[in-house]
């Protein structure tokens, strides 16, 4: 188990080269640590603006054309194996600094120390640089975040469990056929709460798991659940986190259908407006104790959470209490699995943000999650 | 030898769940004889039930809307004979410790069939249950507060109730329309309620929402003292000199109003 998470191949290495983040990053470290080496040779404030133009006129022409040749290496740097790409970094740096005092010794004549506390500051400055992506890159991997969204995935009450076993089987003596029926609803239920669930899947897909589940929960609560759906226009090839919905629609069972013994009714709306998918649900406000409010806080959380991981700052999820209604909505960019644009290297070259997990990351996760199986 | 059947009385607000113990109890018929004397969705229509159809045994679920089973249980000891109690549930929730701690029986659903006649064949044997045990068990606050009239259970909701008033060896309760007598303690009571309630004299709890305002009056022996003036009902209540900061944290609640 230990060495294929270690064979992942999304292992935290090298920065992405073309980053602006990355090269903004780069250009204030190394001109901070320039500033440093300047203010400790300066000799007051003056002197300081002297050494800081010395230090610029080396440090600027070096840091900016070795970020451009990093720029145009970074494919074949990103292919190689994280030493060898460390090394050639180090060495491609080390031979622009050469390249620059050559260059300015042809102007103006310099003694050899020069080149070699050149060569060792650029070495140092890029190692440590190096070092701290890769403790970034560590601190924000797929790895952990696919461990939060693990963690966070949606949890069925074992309450609604038992008393949907309890339900079928009142059913298997007077009703055989619906009580299959009812086991092949639990069947597809329990199919998506144990698998894997860190992947987005389409909008059409979890409705239609909401649909089964309240089919169960209506098994049981007969007459006092009512469901209005309104989910004509919605884009169901929408890219969603698996579970977003039905978690909310249990909350919905638990705290507004389940303490009245007066029916109820829950409202789905699910559209499309700007290019965001909306979602909004509805059920009775039970103004009950504070026991039930905690439970349904941690789902909301859990949701919120989930859609943050997956779409950042796009997703959006409010929930408020109306006149007798507790309402959520939910907001979420709409994504396709087929990105409309045809443009397959934009496509390639950020499939994260498209579509949650790279494919790499998915397929060692699935190695990951068969490992934990077997 | 000829046995009278135990009188089943069954509590559940899902159907299914309802059908689901009458076929175990019919299965079980065959070895103890028994009969089902109703069936109820909630507590309060339980209660309404054995008021003319006893019965021996009241299987409830634990949750329930309205009035769920715990408190169904604490009400059902205000009958003349009280029916021995055990609860169901679909879920070995923490709660149930408590319910083992206080040897409280209850099934854990789906119930098996053996074990439904286990706990069936001791109930001639078990005594109700106790009261002040049943108080300790985690449960939300009652929904009513019940007194006994002319052997038949009287229902008082929470929210009806205007004040409570210890009186020698009864507490008085007091709704819009009338008054009963209960044989609780107040103390207790106050711990129960004590969100909704505030106890304005040591003999007195008063519900929050009924407080109109306070008045101050003289006495005869030219003190004066603060009075309560209520909603809904033309009386007023004295304040006693230990619990007057209760008239300036409500007063002024009352003066937004």
């Amino acid at each position: 188990m230990r060495s294929i998470i270690r064979q992942r191949d999304d292992e935290p290495g090298l920065p992405d080269l073309r980053n602006l983040g990355t090269i903004l990053r780069v250009l204030l470290a190394v001109n901070g640590a320039a500033a440093l080496v300047g203010f400790a040779r300066a000799s007051g404030v003056g002197g300081f603006a002297a050494e800081w133009t010395t230090l610029a006129g080396v440090v600027e022409p070096h840091l900016l054309v070795e970020l451009a040749i990093l720029w145009v290496l970074a494919p074949w740097l990103a292919r190689l194996a994280y030493p060898a790409a460390v090394s050639a970094i180090v060495a491609i740096g080390v031979a622009i600094g050469i390249g620059i005092e050559a260059f300015v010794g042809t102007l103006v004549p310099q003694n050899g120390a020069v080149y070699l506390t050149h060569t060792l500051f650029t070495a140092i400055a890029t190692l440590l640089l190096l070092g701290y992506f890769r403790l970034r890159a560590k601190a924000l991997s797929p790895a952990i975040s696919e461990a939060r969204l693990q963690a966070l995935q949606a949890r069925i009450r074992p309450h609604f469990l038992f008393n949907s076993i309890n339900g079928v089987m009142s059913l298997v003596r007077s009703d055989p056929r619906r009580a299959e029926e009812a086991l092949h609803d639990m069947a597809d239920l329990f199919r998506v709460l144990m698998r894997d669930n860190r992947e987005l899947a389409p909008l059409a897909d979890e409705v239609e798991l909401c649909r089964q589940y309240l089919e169960l929960e209506k098994l049981r609560l007969g007459e006092r659940l009512g469901v209005d759906w309104n989910v004509k226009s919605m884009p169901g090839d929408a890219l969603v986190p698996p579970l977003l919905l039905q978690p909310l629609l249990e909350n919905a069972v638990y705290h507004g259908i389940e303490p009245s013994s007066a029916p109820g009714t829950i409202s789905i709306n699910i559209f499309l407006s700007r290019a965001e998918v909306h979602a909004i649900l509805r059920n009775p406000y039970q103004p009950d104790g504070a026991r039930h409010q905690r439970g349904n806080r941690m789902a909301i959380a859990n949701i919120r959470e989930r859609l943050a991981l997956h779409f950042d700052a796009e997703a959006r999820l409010e929930s408020r209490v109306l006149a007798d209604a507790y309402e959520v909505h939910i907001r979420l960019p709409y994504r396709t699995a087929t990105p409309p644009q045809p443009a397959d290297r934009a496509q390639a070259r950020a499939p994260r943000a498209d579509a949650g997990p790279s494919s790499g990351a998915r397929r060692a996760g699935l190695r990951l999650a068969g490992a934990l199986r077997s | 030898m000829n046995e009278t059947p135990l009188r089943i009385l069954i509590v559940d607000d899902e159907t299914p769940a309802r059908r689901r113990l009458r076929e175990l109890l019919d299965d079980c018929a065959v070895q103890l004889p028994l009969v089902v004397v109703g069936e109820a969705t909630q507590g309060r229509e339980a209660l309404d039930l054995l008021a003319s159809a006893p019965a021996d045994l009241v299987l409830t679920d634990i949750h329930m809307p309205d009035m769920d089973g715990l408190e169904l249980a604490r009400h059902l000891l205000k009958l003349a004979h009280p029916p021995v109690v055990i609860f169901s549930t679909a879920f070995h929730e923490h709660a149930l410790q408590a319910f083992d701690v206080h040897a409280v029986d209850y099934l854990v659903k789906p119930v098996r069939v053996q074990r439904l006649l286990a706990a069936l064949q001791k109930v001639p044997k078990l005594k109700p249950l106790n009261g002040e045990r049943l108080a300790q068990l985690p449960s939300n606050a009652r929904r009513f507060l019940s007194v006994t009239e002319r052997s038949r259970v009287v229902l008082v909701p929470i929210e009806e109730v205007v004040y409570l008033k210890a009186e020698l060896k009864y507490i008085t309760i007091r709704t819009p329309d009338r008054e009963y007598l209960l044989e609780e303690s107040l103390t207790k009571l106050e711990n129960e309620f004590g969100a909704r309630f505030v106890r304005v004299h040591r003999n007195c709890l008063v519900a929050r929402e009924a407080i109109r305002g306070f008045e101050r009056r003289l006495n005869n022996d030219g003190d004066a003292h603060w009075e309560v003036i209520l909603d809904g009902i033309d009386e007023s209540l004295p304040v006693s000199r230990r619990q007057q900061s209760v008239v300036r944290e409500i007063g002024r609640e009352v003066v937004i109003d």
